[in-house]
C-alpha cells in the first residue's frame, strides 16, 4: 500500500505543483463553458436570440404584396426590411441576410385567382444564402403561412379581393375546361364567398363586429419549458460547463498518457520497473491518480458554474457524483490505452488529439447532439462522452433522479474497462520498448 | 553475489548481448568496458529485471527474478544512465517517493534518506527542487536515490556521463565509500581511467561479446608489452626510433616532439639496456619515466581498434 500512494501522491504534487497549468488548465474551459453557456441560452434560457434577416423586393404594389410584407414584418423571429433587388442580391451574398424574397408584378392578382382556381399560379423567388439552410427552411414555413393568411383574407374581405372574386366566378361559369359538376360545386362555393362579404357590410352597417375574414391559424401555442420542476428556468450553462468539463478532461487523460509514453523513455521508468512493483500497481496508481485529478477539474468547473451562472444539481447529487466518477475513470482508462498503443511520442499525439476531439464533438460536448442528422445520433450512442453529457444533463438542469444516472454510469464503466483491458494486454513493459 | 550466465539478448537481425558471462563476490566492483553500443546496458537492463533475456540466467545469491515482485529485487540498486528524477519535486521528496516504492515509510525513511543525502554531499540541498541542481549534483542524486533500501548490489550504467571532472571526483568518492560498506558495485563505463581506478575487476565488451574477463594485472599480462620507458631527450634533431627495435629487450619505439616511448616486457632488464644504447648512440636524455599501459592499449590490443574509435 506504501507504494501505491506514494504513486499517487507524486502524480497529484508533480500536478498541483505547476500551479500556472493548472490555472490555465481551469480557466480556459471556464471562460469556453462561459461563451458556449451564453450562446445557448444563458442564465434564464430566454436570452433574446438574433432575428432572421430578409429582404423583399416588391415588384407588385398590390394590397396583397403591402398585406404580405405587413405580415412577416410582424412575425418576431424575422427582421425584414424592404429593398432593391440588386441590393438584395449583394446583402445576401455577403452572408448579411438569409434570403430576399422577390414578390413579382401582379402577384396579387394571380395568387388571387389561383387561390380558388389552381392554375396559373404566381411564383415567388427566394434568393438564399447556402450555408443557412436551417434558417431558409424556417423562413419557407413562414413565408407559406403568410402567404395563405394574406392572400385569404384580401379575397374575402378586400376591396380588390371582391373584384377578383367576381372574375374568378365569371371565369368558373365560362371555362369550357372545367367540368359541369365542378362548376355547380365552385359556383356555389364562390357565391357564398360573396354572401358572406355581403353580409360583413351589413353586419358592419348595424355595428356588429364582423367574424375574421380569410384563412388563419387554427390554433395558438402555449410555450412551457419542461426543466426540473414549475419557474425554473433552463440554464444554458449547465450544458456548457459539463461539455467544457468533458473535453479539457479527455485533454487532460491524453496528457496521462502522453506522459506516460514519454516516461517510458527516461531512467524513471528503469527505476520504477527495477523497484519490487506490480504492472497493476504501476497502471493502476496512474489509473486513481488521473481520476482524481479529473474529479478535482469538474469540482472546479461546477463549483464555479454554481456560484457565478447559477448552475446546480437540480437531480440526484449522488448520480452526478457517480456519472463525474465513472468518467473520470474512463479518462485515465482512456490516457492508458493511449501510451499502450502509442509508437512515437509525436505520432500518438497527433491521432490521440483527433480521436479526442472526435469524443467530443460526437457527444456533444461543444453542441447539443439534436442539432446532428437522425442517423448521427443513433450513431452518438456508441461514443462514451454522449453518455456523460446526457448524464451530466440528466442530474443538472433536467432534474432527474438516481435511476437516471445507472445507465450513463454503467456505459462510462464498461468502457473504462474496454479501455483498461486494451492498456494492460498492449503495454510494452520492457523498457527498451 | 551475482553470476551471470551466457546471457544473449537479440533485436531482430541485431545481437545485442552474445553468451555474455561474468561474475562478482561480495564486495567486489566488476567494471564492465566497453565503447557504445557494445552491449553493456543491455546486460545490466537484463540483470536488472527490466528486460528478460532470450537465454541465459541472471542468479543473485543462487536466486532469478522470477516476477516484478520477486523480494530478490531488494537487493539491487539501479543508478540508470539517464537521470531518474522529478525536476519538481525537491531532493527530499524525490528520495521519499523512491523510499516508498520499497515500502520504506516513516522515521525508517527519514533515517535512510540522511544517510543517503549526507554521504553523496547533498544535506544541505534536502529541500531545494531538483530542477535547481547542476548537472554534477543531479547525478550524486542520481546515485542516492538507488542506495535507500540498503542494497548488495549495486548498478551503476556510466554514472559520471556529462559531469566535469570536480564532480566526477565526487562521486568517484562515494563510490569508494560504498566499496568500503562492502556493496558490490557492477560499474558500466567506457571510461578506461574510471575502471582503472575502482574495478577489481573489469569485463571488457565489444559487439556484445566479453573479449576479456580479469584483474586490471591479469589484461596486462595479455599485452606483448608490460611497461613503457618515457625518456626526454635533449634534443629530437634526426632520431629515428626504429633503430632501438634491434635491441632484444625494446618491443615497440615511437618519437613524440621530443619524448621516447619504448616498450619492453621486462622493465628491468630493458632501463639499462635502453639507456646504454642511448649514451653510446650520443642522444642525451635530462628526464626518464616508467608508464604501464592502460586499458586503451589493452582494447587496441584485443580488438585491433581504439576504444574511442569503436
Amino acid at each position: 500500500m506504501i507504494p501505491f500512494l506514494a504513486l499517487v501522491r507524486k502524480d497529484l504534487k508533480l500536478f498541483f505543483n505547476d500551479r500556472k497549468a493548472v490555472m490555465v488548465g481551469m480557466l480556459v474551459p471556464i471562460v469556453l463553458a462561459a461563451f458556449f453557456g451564453y450562446l445557448f441560452g444563458g442564465q434564464g434560457g430566454n436570452a433574446e436570440t438574433s432575428k432572421v434577416a430578409v429582404r423583399v423586393i416588391d415588384q407588385d404594389g398590390s394590397d396583397i404584396s403591402r398585406g404580405l410584407i405587413t405580415n412577416l414584418s410582424d412575425n418576431k423571429t424575422l427582421d425584414i426590411k424592404p429593398s432593391a433587388l440588386d441590393a438584395a442580391r449583394e446583402v445576401v451574398r455577403k452572408g448579411k441576410a438569409v434570403a430576399a424574397i422577390i414578390i413579382p408584378k401582379d402577384f396579387g392578382r394571380d395568387a388571387g385567382r389561383a387561390l380558388f382556381t389552381g392554375q396559373n399560379k404566381p411564383q415567388l423567388t427566394l434568393l438564399y444564402d447556402p450555408s443557412r439552410n436551417v434558417e431558409l427552411s424556417m423562413l419557407k414555413g413562414m413565408l407559406e403561412g403568410a402567404v395563405m393568411q394574406t392572400v385569404s383574407k384580401e379575397m374575402f374581405s378586400g376591396s380588390n379581393g371582391r373584384d377578383l372574386l367576381n372574375e374568378s366566378l365569371s371565369r368558373v361559369d365560362s371555362d369550357s375546361r372545367i367540368s359541369a359538376e365542378d362548376r355547380k360545386v365552385l359556383h356555389n362555393l364562390l357565391g357564398s364567398v360573396n354572401e358572406l362579404n355581403a353580409q360583413r357590410d351589413r353586419d358592419a352597417a348595424t355595428g356588429q363586429i364582423p367574424v375574421s375574414a380569410g384563412l388563419t391559424m387554427p390554433y395558438q401555442t402555449h410555450e412551457e419549458a419542461i426543466t426540473s420542476g414549475d419557474n425554473v428556468a433552463y440554464n444554458g450553462y449547465a450544458h456548457s460547463f459539463g461539455g467544457m468539463g468533458i473535453q479539457f478532461i479527455l485533454f487532460m487523460g491524453l496528457d496521462v498518457g502522453i506522459a506516460l509514453l514519454m516516461l517510458r523513455q527516461t531512467g524513471l521508468w528503469q527505476r520504477l520497473r527495477a523497484a519490487p512493483l506490480s504492472r497493476t500497481m504501476l497502471l493502476g496508481s496512474r489509473t486513481v491518480s488521473a481520476s482524481l485529478i479529473a474529479g478535482f477539474i469538474l469540482f472546479v468547473l461546477f463549483t464555479f458554474a454554481r456560484v457565478v451562472f447559477g448552475v446546480h444539481i437540480l437531480g440526484s447529487f449522488a448520480g452526478f457524483v457517480g456519472i463525474c466518477a465513472a468518467f473520470s475513470l474512463m479518462t485515465a482508462a482512456f490516457g492508458l490505452m493511449v501510451a499502450a498503443l502509442g509508437e512515437t511520442v509525436e505520432a500518438t499525439r497527433g491521432y490521440s488529439i483527433m480521436a479526442t476531439l472526435f469524443m467530443v464533438m460526437l457527444g456533444g460536448a461543444w453542441v447539443p447532439t439534436f442539432v446532428f442528422p437522425a442517423w448521427l445520433q443513433k450513431l452518438t450512442v456508441v461514443v462514451p462522452t454522449r453518455w456523460a453529457m446526457d448524464g451530466l444533463d440528466s442530474m443538472t438542469w433536467r432534474g432527474l433522479g438516481f435511476p437516471s444516472a445507472l445507465a450513463p454510469i454503467g456505459v462510462l464503466l464498461f468502457f473504462t474497462l474496454l479501455f483498461g483491458v486494451v492498456a494492460v494486454m498492449r503495454f510494452r513493459w520492457s523498457a527498451d520498448g | 553475489m551475482l553470476e551471470v550466465n551466457n546471457l544473449t539478448k537479440s533485436y531482430g537481425k541485431l545481437v545485442a548481448v552474445s553468451g555474455v558471462t561474468f561474475r562478482a563476490d561480495s564486495g567486489q566492483t566488476i567494471g564492465l568496458l566497453g565503447p557504445n553500443g557494445a552491449g553493456k546496458t543491455t546486460t545490466v537492463s537484463i540483470i536488472a529485471g527490466l528486460l528478460s533475456p532470450d537465454s541465459g540466467e541472471v542468479l543473485i545469491e543462487g536466486k532469478q527474478v522470477k516476477s516484478d515482485t520477486d523480494p530478490v529485487k531488494l537487493k539491487i540498486g539501479l543508478v540508470p544512465q539517464d537521470m531518474a528524477l522529478y525536476d519538481e519535486l525537491t531532493a527530499r521528496d524525490n528520495l521519499t517517493f523512491f523510499a516508498a516504492l520499497y515500502s520504506i515509510s516513516g522515521a525508517k525513511a527519514k533515517q535512510a534518506i540522511d544517510a543517503a543525502l549526507n554521504l553523496v554531499g547533498l544535506s544541505d540541498r534536502a529541500s531545494d527542487r531538483v530542477k535547481t541542481f547542476s548537472g554534477g549534483m543531479k547525478r550524486r542524486l542520481n546515485l542516492a536515490a538507488a542506495l535507500l533500501h540498503d542494497p548488495q548490489i549495486l548498478l551503476l550504467d556510466e554514472p559520471t556521463v556529462g559531469v566535469d571532472p570536480q564532480s566526477r571526483n565526487a562521486i568517484f568518492d562515494n563510490l569508494e565509500s560504498l566499496k568500503k560498506l562492502g556493496k558490490t558495485l557492477i560499474y558500466t563505463t567506457h571510461y578506461m581511467e574510471e575502471a582503472e581506478r575502482l574495478c577489481d575487476r573489469i569485463v571488457i565488451i565489444d559487439h556484445g561479446k566479453v573479449i576479456a574477463d580479469d584483474t586490471l594485472q591479469g589484461l596486462h599480462k595479455l599485452l606483448p608489452i608490460t611497461n613503457v620507458i618515457a625518456v626526454e631527450l635533449d634534443t629530437a634533431d634526426g632520431f629515428k626510433p626504429e633503430q632501438m627495435l634491434a635491441l632484444p629487450e625494446v618491443k615497440s619505439a615511437t618519437l613524440s616532439q621530443s619524448t621516447l616511448r619504448i616498450g619492453v616486457h621486462d622493465l628491468s632488464r630493458g632501463v639499462p639496456s635502453v639507456l646504454r644504447w642511448l649514451s653510446e648512440n650520443g642522444h642525451p636524455y635530462h628526464h626518464i619515466a616508467s608508464e604501464q599501459p592502460d586499458l586503451e592499449t589493452v582494447f587496441l590490443t584485443l580488438t585491433g581498434r581504439s576504444l574511442r574509435d569503436a
